[in-house]
């Protein structure tokens, strides 16, 4: 990729973030919507809430990446300002990135909130944050990638949203954030390892020192490679409107 | 002469419709060459193969050399383009629009705001160049968005409608900007429906409908075709029912057509033509107020050589504001 093309992917995400951050839908669902769960679970059953970290950051993940693709992608297809930016000198893939980064951008900081504050109010200190880098860094980007494939599917922001909630809630339920995967049925299980999330909540849970399920250089290997596997259908499904 | 863009054979068809019909033309660069043609001629749809925004289905261009099928990042980098709409970003100001178009166009940092502030005053667009683009009028997102196209200096220039849905003190201004580009050397391609327009801005005009070039001339030489056919324009004291039919059965073989309030009676030897019109006049109980001889005009060349009614230009898109 040519330094051009990484300049442009730097400011469209840079523009986004000046301009879509505080859109409603991206606080209600990025923000809002991860932060009521964690704290219905966490009024629930305060004692614990600990076991419930991991999911809970990796569903933050899940929610501000997808929420806020949503919105750089479908407000602009709404509006034609993304042709705008296709009239510059950037390819589409290039165009998608920039999206993507923006989204990623947008739940890394809602992450490290959910993520900063779970680990001082829980005395959580045994953690390994090169693993939490490596496995929040791609989850970030892989998220955002799966968001964008499905935004390009829809025009409107609502449309991208509903969309989205079909593989959220799945995977919420079924990616061990709230259930673990080992006390699920064997056909629930088999699922729950073709889901994304599951590879995000395991590398957490190894992060924070618990045990996982899969090695954790097994998950970072799963989560970096589906990010050109989702990000390239999603650059062929926007090139399609503009045939 | 060099070639800023050289369009052969090319087509676009979307779902079996043809929207560009194997269109063959070239323009110089430096010249003003507009495209002439009412609402679904294919203008649009031309300007976004052009530049890249769409891809054609037979047929092939290049623009400043560069072929449109493989090229079109690299040209990008010297192409403006000032699409129908005024698709700047609403959240930022005037000034952040313009220079994160400067970004992605590449403009050295150092140059981006003096350029974006010496557009804005261009423009006149100055003193609100830290308002969000969402509370600029109407006049100001369009006076924006060519802005933006020029951020980056380009060579070439693409004009979608241009003044559409502008007031005619902001149309006025803007034709004066176009012209300036002329002036500074930069190449224009511009559609419009506007036939006055398409007369004072361009070098060249070809007249599109339904996808095909029709004729393509400069304006003076389309009017020329124009004159071998002369045309009358008659006014009566107050509207009477029935007239424009009446003439129409009187004179079979000439194109008549209602013009605001006035019938246009094109071709025909004018005696034969008066007289039709005096007779109807006198049959219909109407009195004749003015029947005038018209200098050729780039609206009559329009109906010579489209046989569509000017009328269908300027019904396109609501008119004038």
């Amino acid at each position: 990729m040519s330094y051009e093309s990484l300049r442009s992917i730097y400011y469209i995400a840079l523009k986004d973030m000046k301009t879509y951050y505080l859109k409603p839908p991206a606080i209600s669902w990025g923000i809002v919507f991860p932060v009521a769960w964690i704290l219905a679970f966490y009024l629930r059953n305060p004692r614990n809430f600990e076991e419930l970290v991991p999911g809970l950051i990796a569903m933050t993940v899940l929610f501000s990446t997808t929420a806020m693709e949503a919105v750089v992608i479908n407000f602009e297809l709404r509006l034609g300002s993304l042709e705008r930016l296709l009239l510059a000198p950037v390819s589409i893939s290039t165009v998608l990135l920039g999206k993507v980064l923006g989204g990623a951008i947008f739940g890394l900081m809602i992450t490290a909130v959910v993520a900063v504050a779970s680990i001082i109010a829980l005395g959580l200190f045994q953690i390994n944050l090169l693993y939490l880098l490596l496995i929040l860094l791609p989850s970030l980007l892989m998220f955002s990638a799966l968001g964008a494939l499905m935004c390009v599917l829809v025009r409107e922001v609502f449309e991208a949203q509903t969309l989205a909630n079909l593989p959220r809630f799945l995977m919420v339920f079924l990616s061990g954030v709230f259930i673990p995967i080992a006390s699920l049925p064997l056909v629930l299980k088999c699922i729950a390892y073709v889901m994304p999330l599951t590879y995000t909540v395991d590398g957490i849970q190894q992060a924070l020192g618990n045990a996982g399920s899969i090695p954790i250089a097994i998950d970072i290997l799963v989560l970096v490679a589906l990010i050109p596997a989702l990000i390239l259908p999603a650059a062929k499904l926007l090139a399609r409107r503009f045939v | 002469m060099v070639s800023a863009i050289e369009v052969s054979g090319l087509t676009k068809t979307y779902d079996g419709l043809v929207a560009v019909d194997g269109i063959n033309f070239n323009i110089q660069a430096g010249e003003a060459f507009g495209f002439l043609g009412p609402n679904g001629a294919g203008k649009t749809t031309t300007i976004r193969l052009l530049d890249g925004l769409s891809k054609p289905s037979a047929g092939g261009a290049r623009v400043l050399g560069y072929d449109i099928a493989s090229e079109m990042v690299k040209a990008k980098r010297y192409i403006g383009v000032v699409p129908e709409l005024s698709n700047m970003y609403d959240e930022l100001t005037g000034i952040d629009n313009l220079v994160f178009m400067g970004q992605l166009y590449g403009v050295p940092s150092h140059e981006r705001w003096p350029r974006a502030e010496e557009l804005l005053k261009t423009f006149g667009l100055y003193e609100r160049k830290d308002s969000r683009f969402a509370t600029y009028s109407r006049g100001m997102k369009r006076a924006l968005t060519i802005a933006a196209a020029l951020v980056h200096k380009p060579r070439l220039l693409f004009l979608d409608e241009p003044t559409v849905g502008l007031d005619v003190a902001a149309a006025r201004s803007l034709r004066a900007i176009i012209r300036r580009f002329r002036e500074a050397g930069i190449t224009v391609f511009i559609t419009t429906h506007y036939l006055e327009e398409a007369d004072i801005l361009c070098d060249r005009i070809a007249l599109l409908v339904k996808g095909k070039i029709v004729a393509m001339d400069t304006p003076a030489g389309l009017k020329a075709m124009a004159e071998e056919t002369p045309a009358l324009e008659v006014s009566f004291k107050e509207p009477v029912s029935g007239v424009l039919e009446d003439i129409k059965r009187r004179l079979p073989d000439l194109t008549v057509m209602k013009v605001d309030d006035r019938l246009r009676i094109y071709g025909g030897d004018t005696d034969t033509v008066v007289g039709a019109v005096l007779d109807c006049a006198k049959e219909k109980g109407t009195q004749i107020t003015s029947i005038n001889s018209l200098k050729p005009s780039l609206e009559d060349a329009f109906v010579k050589l489209t046989g569509l009614s000017p009328l269908v230009m300027a019904a396109e898109k609501g008119g004038r504001q």
